[in-house]
């Protein structure tokens, strides 16, 4: 009898995991910072509050980097290119929650209230929490809006300094969320401002329920989305820190959606039947930048001899894991306006060795490539692949001394253009190619620190700002079309590889649409029985 | 008694300042920058660099940093979290219950299985079942914690399905916080049995694989201590007036060999509640040891030093509770104070 009884409790103690209706897990890699994009600038927080809670004037279509309508439903732009005036939508609600039960729709004033946050520092929002908007901030913004007013509370004019065509794709990013003026003033009274920021309230398809600090993140759907309600019911995000741990729950059927899984386990995920797993080619760039204004880099057949010396197929094995794409282009091919006509430099020694030769350097050179000090999905190992470079450029005659530096220090110098060749990379903010060629390859980069090539081409530079200049998107695609013709023509880099991006599921989970920018929204997402 | 607890409550206090000298100088030494951190690679341009420096007072000298935030400590604020803006004490304290928790059972777990086997091992001195025991208690040392952990989430919980892979709880319960302990807030919540139940499911391989090393070193020291006074005359005397084996050993040998045991348990769960770093992480345990790395790796400077101050303040009082325990159980000790 008493064993009997012990093979019960046993039996029910150690029991299955049974799901409530339509309930949704995702193992996240980290715990939110925050709740508010506004303040933040890693993934973790970005999913956890702009692509769940909160919606932006402007969305990327899900799954790729057009802009679409969101909360406003239509937009003009000025022919100076200087004015943008949105129309929004009517009857978009803000989500009632346990703490908060909104008594209007969404107006012109949560547009200005959400901007003028980060952009007015006496904005009695401007300081809580920290008031540091890095996005906004990093990207300029405040002296871009010169102003930002109301026509009436469906109607909102952005008054640019100068035109600037990626403004709109701006917009579409998670640091552009519209929250709740009411929400705010309603907090603002009761003198606990800060709440804001924890406890938040949006427009978006999920409504927060409850953080378990460094645990999980419960949210239920919005059943007064604009959209229409999301598919699944319950959304939780049980943060799991560890890639290995993610996998195994992801095994035990704990949850049905991983983050980042481990690129070691994607063979084994592949394999069992169970699951899906997702590959793109992430929004990045690894690239090797060559000091344009140094001897003898400046030398456009040194370039493209060391570019066709580099054997990147070996390194994508090698570095990436075979996870990576090999580049051709300095913007990657998820991303509108990639010109895939262009002819790569394909890996031949000996046409190496006959460029050397013709530029004066049949006997080749001592030159230094600055190795990567930190692990990126653009670069895993920048101290490997340097000893691969060398290796290759031995074989052609050139000598490679291989230094680096701490990475702020490496981030300096390297601004400041005391480098010969460098590693570097780049992972995409708003989907708009201006984002790339303009930050790494533009004249005003080189005195900004972004255009670690210190190449300044008078063509390229006029493509891309025709194009920063208009808002039609076609005009705009033949020019970023050109100006990679002309950087693929002359060499200030050697592009290495897009890393992939996988995205590893429950093979019940269906409509997931894999975002090319890497974020996870769960809208579209159902679950099979 | 008192003196040795005035005489101790008055240590913490210069330990405290070698401790806050130690936590500031340390992360200031070690590579990595916050500004940097935080901006990552975008908008680090020179101006923004400057403002948000300034923003978090780093741009001062390092000893004006260093006696700001002395004045702060001696007014009882630890400072601000650089991530999440949140005052370090109520980040520590949100997170000391689930620590706390892990470490009280992983401890229990180490003493309840340690000592019997300790005590086993030495009544059956050389024999196969000592070899076995002590084997399996050295092993249990000199394993790595991570791939044990592994081993133990693929082996019970892939392959088996008996216990969760990481988590608290059941994430299909929502348990309010009463007091952090979740054994407690489940068993006051409106789900009460099953959500309690969910929660001891789901401490059960964390606390083994934290109790682990604990295990074996108690294990070993109940051993080598007990057969240190086993050979003493009074345990002779006691069997030669005819007691058993067992109240010799238990009554009159345990009791004598507790002081070194109680010494190596009062060190281990000074350890274990300061934040089991490898196993919260694995576990996914939202405890103080995660919440450090996160922020070591996001350079999180007022949590680091703030939280290495609340830590080594843990570890003095988990420390003198201790001594105290220890004036208990030797009354030569209590006659000396």
């Amino acid at each position: 009898m008493r064993k009997l009884v012990f093979i019960i409790f046993f039996l029910n103690f150690f029991c299955s995991i049974t799901w409530a209706a339509k309930t949704f897990v995702y193992c996240s890699e980290a715990s939110p910072k925050i709740f508010n994009p506004q303040l933040a600038t890693d993934g973790p927080t970005f999913n956890a509050s702009s692509r769940t809670v909160y919606n932006r004037l402007v969305d990327f279509k899900s799954g790729g980097t057009e802009i679409v309508p969101s909360l406003a439903e239509s937009w003009s732009v000025n022919k100076l290119g200087t004015i943008f005036t949105f129309h929004l939508r009517r009857d978009v609600k803000f989500q009632t929650t346990d703490f908060f039960k909104p008594t209007r729709s969404l107006n012109a004033d949560d547009v200005l209230f959400s901007f003028d946050r980060m952009r007015l520092k006496d904005h009695p929002y401007h300081k809580v929490n920290g008031g540091l908007y890095q996005y906004f901030d990093g990207m300029d913004m405040g002296s871009l809006i010169k102003n930002i007013s109301k026509t009436d509370d469906y109607t909102v004019v952005f008054e640019l300094a100068h035109p600037e065509a990626p403004f709109l794709a701006n917009l579409a990013m998670d640091f552009s969320s519209i929250l709740s003026k009411e929400y705010g003033d309603v907090l603002l009274k009761k003198g606990t401002p800060d709440k804001i920021d924890f406890e938040p309230v949006g427009t978006g398809p999920f409504i927060f329920k409850k953080y378990v600090k460094d645990n999980l993140i419960r949210y239920s759907s919005n059943k007064n989305y604009f959209m229409g309600p999301a598919q699944i019911e319950n959304l939780i995000f049980a943060i799991t820190p560890d890639a290995s741990v993610r996998f195994q729950k992801l095994k035990a059927g704990e949850c049905h959606f991983i983050a980042e899984p481990s690129p070691a386990d994607v063979p084994k995920i592949e394999k069992d039947g169970k699951f899906i797993v997702t590959k793109a080619p992430g929004l990045n760039i690894g690239y090797l930048a060559f000091n344009t204004k140094k001897k003898p880099l400046d030398n456009l057949l040194v370039r493209k001899a060391i570019h066709l010396a580099l054997n990147r197929d070996a390194y994508i094995q090698a570095i990436y894991l075979g996870n990576a794409k090999k580049a051709k282009n300095p913007i990657p091919p998820t991303m509108w306006s990639y010109n895939d006509q262009i002819k790569d430099y394909e890996y031949n020694p000996t046409k190496a060795k006959e460029l050397l030769a013709q530029a004066g350097f049949k006997k080749g050179f001592e030159t230094e490539i600055w190795t990567l000090p930190v692990s990126r999905p653009y670069n895993p190992n920048g101290k490997r692949m340097g000893e691969m470079m060398q290796e290759d450029l031995a074989k052609v005659g050139v000598k490679v001394k291989l230094v680096t530096y701490k990475w702020a220090e490496y981030l300096n110098k390297a601004a400041n253009g005391e480098h010969a060749l460098l590693q570097l990379g780049w992972t995409g903010d708003n989907g708009d190619p201006d984002n790339f060629l303009n930050t790494l390859l533009g004249c005003d980069g080189i005195a900004k620190g972004s255009n670690y090539a210190q190449w300044c081409d008078k063509d390229f530079q006029n493509h891309i700002k025709k194009a920063k200049m208009t808002a039609d998107i076609e005009l705009r695609e033949k020019h970023y079309k050109m100006a990679q013709e002309i950087f693929k023509a002359n060499v200030p880099w050697v592009t290495i590889a897009h890393a992939t991006v996988f995205k590893a599921m429950d093979k019940k989970v269906k409509g997931y649409k894999a975002s090319p920018f890497g974020y996870e929204s769960f809208y579209e997402v159902n679950l099979e029985k | 008694m008192i003196k040795i607890l005035r005489y101790r409550l008055f240590a913490i206090l210069p330990t405290l300042l070698g401790v806050s000298i130690i936590a500031f100088a340390l992360i200031r030494l070690a590579p990595g920058d916050p500004v940097m951190l935080m901006l990552g690679e975008r908008g680090a341009t020179p101006e923004v660099y400057q403002k948000m420096q300034a923003s978090l007072g780093l741009d001062q000298p390092v000893l004006l940093q260093y006696f700001k935030y002395l004045g702060q400590l001696f007014t009882g604020n630890f400072g601000t979290s650089i991530t999440s803006q949140r005052p370090v004490f109520e980040e520590f304290m949100d997170r000391f219950p689930a620590t706390m928790e892990l470490g009280i059972v992983g401890m229990l777990f180490a003493i309840l299985f340690g000592v019997p086997m300790g005590i086993i091992s030495a009544a059956k001195r050389k024999t196969p079942l000592d070899y076995t025991l002590m084997g399996g208690a050295l092993l249990g040392y000199s394993m790595p914690i991570f791939w044990w952990a592994l081993v133990l989430i693929m082996f019970f919980s892939v392959q088996l399905g008996w216990t969760p892979v990481s988590g608290r709880i059941s994430v299909m319960y929502e348990i309010d916080q009463v007091t952090g302990f979740l054994l407690i807030d489940s068993l006051l919540s409106e789900e009460s049995w099953p959500a309690f139940k969910s929660a001891l499911h789901h401490l059960i391989l964390p606390a083994f694989v934290l109790g682990t090393i604990p295990l074996a070193v108690i294990a070993r020291m109940t051993r080598s201590s007990l057969l240190e006074v086993l050979r003493e005359d009074y345990i002779r005397t006691a069997r030669a007036k005819g007691l058993t084996e067992q109240r010799v050993i238990v009554l009159h040998g345990l009791k004598n060999a507790l002081i070194p045991i109680v010494t190596v348990i009062g060190l281990m769960l000074g350890a274990v509640l300061t934040g089991a770093i490898l196993t919260e992480t694995i576990f996914s345990w939202p405890g103080i040891g995660r919440w450090f790395v996160s922020s070591v790796e996001a350079r999180d400077y007022p949590v680091i030093q703030g939280g290495i101050i609340l830590i080594a303040l843990t570890v003095m009082i988990v420390n003198l509770l201790v001594d105290l325990i220890y004036l208990w159980v030797n009354p030569l000790l209590r006659e000396e104070s």
